[in-house]
């Protein structure tokens, strides 16, 4: 048995019009791993996705999904992956049972196979209760868990997740978390997008940065995290205070470049650790450097995007701010 | 959660092995659909389409309420100046009103497609290894019970307001099966329509200027010889008319003419190359 990889894609090109929504893309997903793919609204991430799923074209480049070529063989790779979608991507005038005995005829189940995984599925993600109510009437945790089962219909080795825990409150996404893990503990492999630093941290084995269509940086979450720092110093200088000599007295104590922010007088400054501000706020004192606000935040995904990118992560499409608090990254 | 999520159930063992083997999942990956698959898929997706049509009663008012009104209101209006009296213009109409209504009731299955399209579950239909042609045939399928009601219901209101075929029982039914049959065929223009349409709302509107023409440029309201002669050579060859003449002579006289194999023909045709040019759109537009 040869081991390809899961995904193995070569400078990927989607163009809407005259805009590059993925602008060369390379990626190699592991078999078993959980692969994130880290981005703001509009960076292409969703863009990306549909392409290796079969659900867009591929404009240039190459796509492999366990070796099969997903433009010469869609239909062969449709048979290996399971995708869902951003938006709840089963039928609203159906129950919930008939939805995943749909899809489950649609694959070839013999209709009373087909209303056994349908059983099983709702079982196992807790939605017996609500097996024979209208999907119109689910929460949006419910329909995303859902969403998931029709995803497994056929067992597939690979499973593609856009954006799995937008919206949901902080426990549904745990319980979202753990699902997902038992997945890859099946032996599936997981390729999803999400807005979210923290999610990516908690449960990617790799993550790959992309913005405005483009990898932007790759990785393991530590390493990530690493090029960050695990807090951030936002120092608002007094007016009138030489910006260019905060920048160097921060570079000399702190060791990192600061980060301008686009309101002037303004930086951040990623730290290794919260103490490392105190040595900063002394070394600003020496130097004279007056300061009218301080404050030691943990990063966040706008952070993240203005270390690795250099514009605010809200650039690219809608401001990632409102996301801010999930955003944080946690430290332990 | 975390147990639960890894848990399988012993219910439904044989499509669930406890590890996900990506391997034999490849070598099991077939290239193609046999025809087989396509049929039996395309009937899964008119069983949805039934679910549907059953959970939203309002969609069958078109095919309900149009032939009862049309029927009445064609007949008391135009019956006396076309035929002297509405009783001797029902034999002329009604097979008319027929054609009228499935064609119209085709226009609904190219908007309810495109609405249907526009949802999040057809892209999970899309990412499925399944025929192309399904999701798009389905809905047809199940729409035949349409069809099947609207002519009837068109025959009903005849009957109840004094029309008396000649062809009786059997030739009414085949002047129905005819009927359906055209009907379906005619859909995929419309279906076609709905692949390529940007919204619900344009298909509509499409679907009109296509529709008005091909109904009432035909016999099915008035006889042949009274229009002017351009007129009269488009309406010869509209495949509407030939429906409506076979219609006639089915439900009338009870016999099948030429025409019913003109009507034939042209459904083929139709076939031949809106399903195709439906198919590849949709596929297009994935």
């Amino acid at each position: 048995m040869t081991t390809a990889a899961s995904v193995s894609a070569t400078g990927l090109v989607k163009t809407f019009g005259g805009l590059r929504a993925v602008d060369g893309i390379d990626l190699e997903v592991r078999q078993g791993e959980i692969f994130g793919v880290l981005g703001p609204n509009g960076a292409g991430k969703t863009t990306m996705l549909r392409m290796l799923a079969t659900l867009l074209p591929i404009d240039a480049g190459q796509a492999r999904v366990f070796g099969v070529d997903v433009t010469t063989e869609p239909h062969r790779v449709r048979q290996l992956v399971g995708v869902t979608g951003q938006y709840a991507s089963v039928d609203e005038d159906l129950t919930a049972t008939e939805n995943l005995w749909l899809f489950g005829r649609l694959q070839g189940l013999r209709s009373a196979d087909a209303r056994a995984t349908a059983r099983g599925l709702l079982s196992q993600f807790g939605l017996e209760e609500a097996a024979n109510r209208p999907i119109s009437q689910f929460s949006g945790g419910m329909r995303r868990r859902l969403d998931l089962a029709a995803s497994l219909i056929t067992r597939p080795p690979l499973i593609f997740l856009d954006e799995p825990t937008t919206g949901l409150d902080p426990r549904t996404r745990g319980q979202m978390w753990d699902t997902i893990r038992g997945l890859v503990a099946d032996g599936c492999t997981i390729m999803l997008t999400t807005q979210y630093l923290d999610e990516a941290d908690q449960l990617a084995d790799r993550v790959a940065v992309i913005d405005h269509g483009r990898k932007v940086a790759e990785g393991t979450p530590d390493e990530l995290k690493t090029s960050v720092g695990n807090s951030t110093l936002q120092l608002e200088l007094a007016a009138g205070v030489d910006q260019d000599l905060a920048r160097q007295v921060v570079q000399r104590v702190a060791g990192r470049e600061p980060v301008l922010t686009p309101e002037s007088g303004r930086m951040n400054v990623p730290l290794e650790t919260a103490d490392a501000a105190a040595d900063v706020l002394i070394g600003l004192r020496q130097a004279g450097v007056a300061i009218s606000a301080v404050s030691v935040a943990k990063p966040t995904l706008d952070e993240v995007f203005l270390t690795l990118t250099g514009h605010d992560a809200g650039d690219a499409g809608q401001p990632a701010r409102s996301s801010h608090d999930e955003a944080l990254l946690e430290v332990r | 959660m975390s147990a639960a999520a890894t848990e399988v159930p012993a219910r439904g063992s044989r499509v669930r092995t406890p590890a996900v083997d990506p391997a034999s999942a490849v070598a099991r990956a077939r290239p193609h659909i046999s025809p087989v698959e396509a049929i039996s898929q395309t009937f899964s997706m008119a069983w949805r389409a039934l679910k549907k049509m059953r959970r939203n009663p309002e969609q069958f008012f078109d095919v309900t309420l149009q032939p009862l009104l049309f029927t009445a209101m064609f007949a008391y209006i135009f019956g006396g100046a076309i035929s002297g009296n509405v009783k001797s213009y029902l034999p002329l109409l009604i097979p008319g009103i027929v054609a009228q209504t499935v064609l119209t009731t085709c226009m609904a299955t190219g908007v309810q497609l495109r609405e249907d399209m526009e949802k999040g579950v057809f892209d999970r239909f899309k990412a499925l290894p399944i025929a192309r042609i399904a999701p798009l045939a389905g809905p047809m399928v199940a729409d035949l019970v349409r069809y099947l009601i609207a002519a009837t219901l068109t025959f009903v209101m005849g009957v109840i307001i004094g029309y008396r075929p000649g062809g009786g029982p059997l030739g009414v039914l085949g002047a129905i099966a005819l009927a359906i049959f055209t009907g379906w065929a005619l859909a995929w223009i419309f279906t076609w329509i709905g692949t390529i349409a940007r919204n619900a709302r344009s298909v509509q509107g499409i679907s009109m200027l296509i529709l008005f023409p091909l109904t009432f440029l035909s016999n099915a309201f008035v006889p042949i010889h009274t229009l002017p002669s351009a007129l009269a050579d488009f309406v010869r060859v509209n495949p509407v008319s030939h429906l409506v003449s076979a219609a006639r002579d089915l439900a009338n006289l009870g016999v099948i003419s030429g025409e019913v194999g003109w009507t034939l023909l042209a459904g083929l045709v139709v076939i031949a190359i809106f399903a195709p040019l439906s198919v590849y759109s949709y596929r297009r537009h994935l």
